[in-house]
């Protein structure tokens, strides 16, 4: 055959087949990390971890007061950023389709979708932290909604584009303001979107660690005073992961176990909820 | 509304009609405009938001800029006790383990996105693009523990004595290569990157091989051009521009990227040309100091690390914002 041919064949199965190699690649790290994680988590997991306090040195312990902690920031987190990213999405898919405005918002909005995280968090500390002149469980739901909120507003806003205009224009003709249209059609037509992106976001918070070393902090005992210090889970995985002891660093692997499958629950539930929009 | 609403009309007659729908339209009106007002509110609050982070961390960060001046940028120096502070050591760890993460993020990830769009039988792309993607769900947190607890031990046994040996006694890349097999560096911590940016690197290269006209990949494919060359002459000239924004969007994930790298950096802060070392990086140097910082300058340095980051990472991602757009209206200019 053609040696020119040969050669060209050559290459094209080498570099294909290389590129099965970086997708093995990639995915033998993911198993190596969820082993790592599965492992090490199942082996530390146990009822303590949920009904008991974090620990001093040295004494066995839980995590019930971080998993709290955790919760009610999230849980603040999520009520604040939803509202106001859904209403600056309307704004966005609404009245400010395809015109500057709305470019410089998507445009300023996707910058602090992939901002790094510890610059919102010391945004919080500055805005919040030192003017109180404290750490506090409500510095630390700020920062989680400012991460969340530029994932539900991108999300908010796409999905709501993806309302066919002949529902809006049907309402429109009903003679229903606007309003109306938006928050009683668009806004239902849109609800699956919408709530696969809070849970996407939702997953992304309950890992994030760096901003609440600057806002929360961290609280050794049990505090549901969002006023106060608050221990949440990522944080004593830190502290406890860089700790020498050997069972503070199980419980940390518990509490890593816990987030991940927690997160991964998040992410199958939005991606379920996704096809079943895709396939309607 | 209810049908009543829609025969009251009638009865009254034409003029009292036209006096109805003229109230319920301005009522609308009012309404639409207050509905208008508070969204709008709301999404200039996104924009307020990210202009108050830049202003606060430079307000925060006044002191240092004030006290060190240009310094602050090029001196090695960060020395608590004496209260001097130079970021020369943080800055340069976050460039050379953001552009490891890229060197190794970069290929892995095109292979992956050629495997997804080229290579992969169709019931196997899902599940395959769904396992990469998980990458990006994990926690950093965790990659910090798994690469402390694990990878570190690792790299510390395997792979830094063999670099060691082979790479050390090398004429120029040795002096990269040599030093104490710890395992925790700069070496280290770029590799976990660049695990971590593979799949946001991956997910846009992806999408956009997928978006290439099909006219122009089978006009390829009848001219007898391999897969390969397919990708490599078509594909690839056809989406430059937004691969690069993907390596971008990567590189901006890397720079910013604080608890994996904390963990197996080391907070070290002696300028070291090694790689195997520990160093440090701007986002690992606030997360490890912020809450030992005993005084005014300490902090206020600190923050201004943070409005460093801050504005690199504002410059790479808008670059990637305005690579991507480009592609977009490419595809808009199709349709």
């Amino acid at each position: 055959m053609n040696p020119i041919v040969l050669r060209r064949r050559a290459s094209n199965a080498v570099a294909l087949g290389l590129s099965t190699l970086a997708t093995l690649f990639g995915l033998f790290w993911l198993a190596w990390i969820m082993w790592t994680t599965v492992s090490r988590g199942a082996a530390a997991l146990g009822p303590r971890l949920f009904t008991q306090m974090t620990p001093p040195p040295g004494s066995d312990g839980g995590l019930l007061n971080a998993f709290y902690g955790s919760f009610m920031m999230i849980s603040l987190a999520v009520a604040i950023a939803t509202p106001v990213g859904v209403l600056a999405a309307i704004y966005l898919a609404e009245f400010a389709r395809g015109n500057r405005v709305g470019a410089l918002i998507r445009f300023v909005n996707d910058i602090l979708l992939s901002a790094p995280s510890i610059v919102l968090g010391l945004f919080a500390y500055v805005l919040i932290v030192r003017p109180e002149g404290h750490f506090s469980g409500y510095a630390g739901a700020a920062a989680l909604a400012l991460i969340l909120l530029p994932v539900i507003v991108r999300t908010s806003d796409e999905a709501l584009q993806l309302v066919p205009g002949t529902t809006r224009e049907a309402g429109l003709a009903l003679g229903l303001p606007h309003w109306k249209v938006t928050t009683k059609v668009l806004l239902r037509a849109a609800t699956t979107g919408i709530v696969t992106g809070l849970l996407l976001g939702t997953a992304r918070i309950s890992g994030e660690t760096a901003p609440l070393l600057f806002t929360a902090l961290n609280n050794q005992y049990w505090s549901a005073d969002l006023k106060t210090p608050l221990a949440n889970v990522p944080v004593v995985i830190f502290q406890y992961a860089l700790s020498p002891y050997d069972r503070w660093h199980s419980l940390a692997w518990a509490g890593a176990f816990v987030v991940t499958m927690f997160v991964l629950l998040l992410g199958i539930l939005a991606r379920l909820l996704f096809r079943q929009r895709s396939t309607r | 509304m209810s049908a009543a609403d829609n025969v009251r009309p009638l009865r009254r007659g034409l003029a009292g009609a036209g006096a109805i729908r003229e109230r319920r339209l301005q009522s609308g009106g009012a309404g639409d405009r207050i509905f208008k007002l508070l969204t709008g509110a709301m999404a200039w609050l996104v924009l307020i938001l990210l202009a108050g982070a830049a202003f606060s961390m430079f307000w925060g960060g006044r002191l240092a800029f004030q006290t060190f001046g240009w310094k602050f940028l090029y001196s090695a120096n960060w020395d608590p006790v004496g209260r001097q502070f130079g970021a020369l050591v943080p800055i340069y760890g976050t460039v050379v383990s953001s552009l490891i993460a890229i060197i190794l993020a970069v290929p892995m990830s095109f292979g992956i996105a050629i495997f997804l769009t080229e290579v992969a039988p169709k019931w196997l792309r899902g599940p395959v693009g769904a396992a990469i993607e998980l990458l990006a769900a994990i926690p950093s947190i965790i990659y910090g523990m798994w690469g402390l607890f694990v990878f570190v031990p690792f790299m510390s046994l395997h792979v830094e004595p063999w670099l060691n040996d082979n790479l050390g006694p090398a004429p120029i890349i040795g002096a990269l290569f040599t030093g104490p097999p710890i395992g925790i560096g700069m070496l280290t911590a770029g590799i976990i990157l660049g695990i971590m940016i593979i799949p946001f690197i991956t997910a846009v290269m992806r999408d956009v091989f997928m978006a290439v006209p099909d006219a122009l990949r089978e006009a390829a494919v009848s001219l007898g051009a391999t897969t390969w060359e397919t990708v490599g002459r078509v594909s690839l000239p056809y989406t430059r521009s937004a691969v690069v924004g993907a390596i971008f969007l990567g590189l901006g994930r890397a720079l910013g990227e604080t608890m994996a790298v904390t963990f197996v950096l080391g907070n070290a802060h002696e300028f070291t040309k090694s790689l195997l070392m520990p160093g440090n990086s701007i986002a690992a140097a606030i997360a490890n100091e912020f809450t030992e910082a005993d005084s005014k300058i300490y902090l206020s340095s600190l923050i201004a690390l943070g409005f460093l980051l801050f504005v690199v990472t504002f410059i790479v991602l808008a670059a990637a914002k305005f690579l991507l757009l480009r592609i977009g209206r490419l595809e808009g200019a199709r349709a």
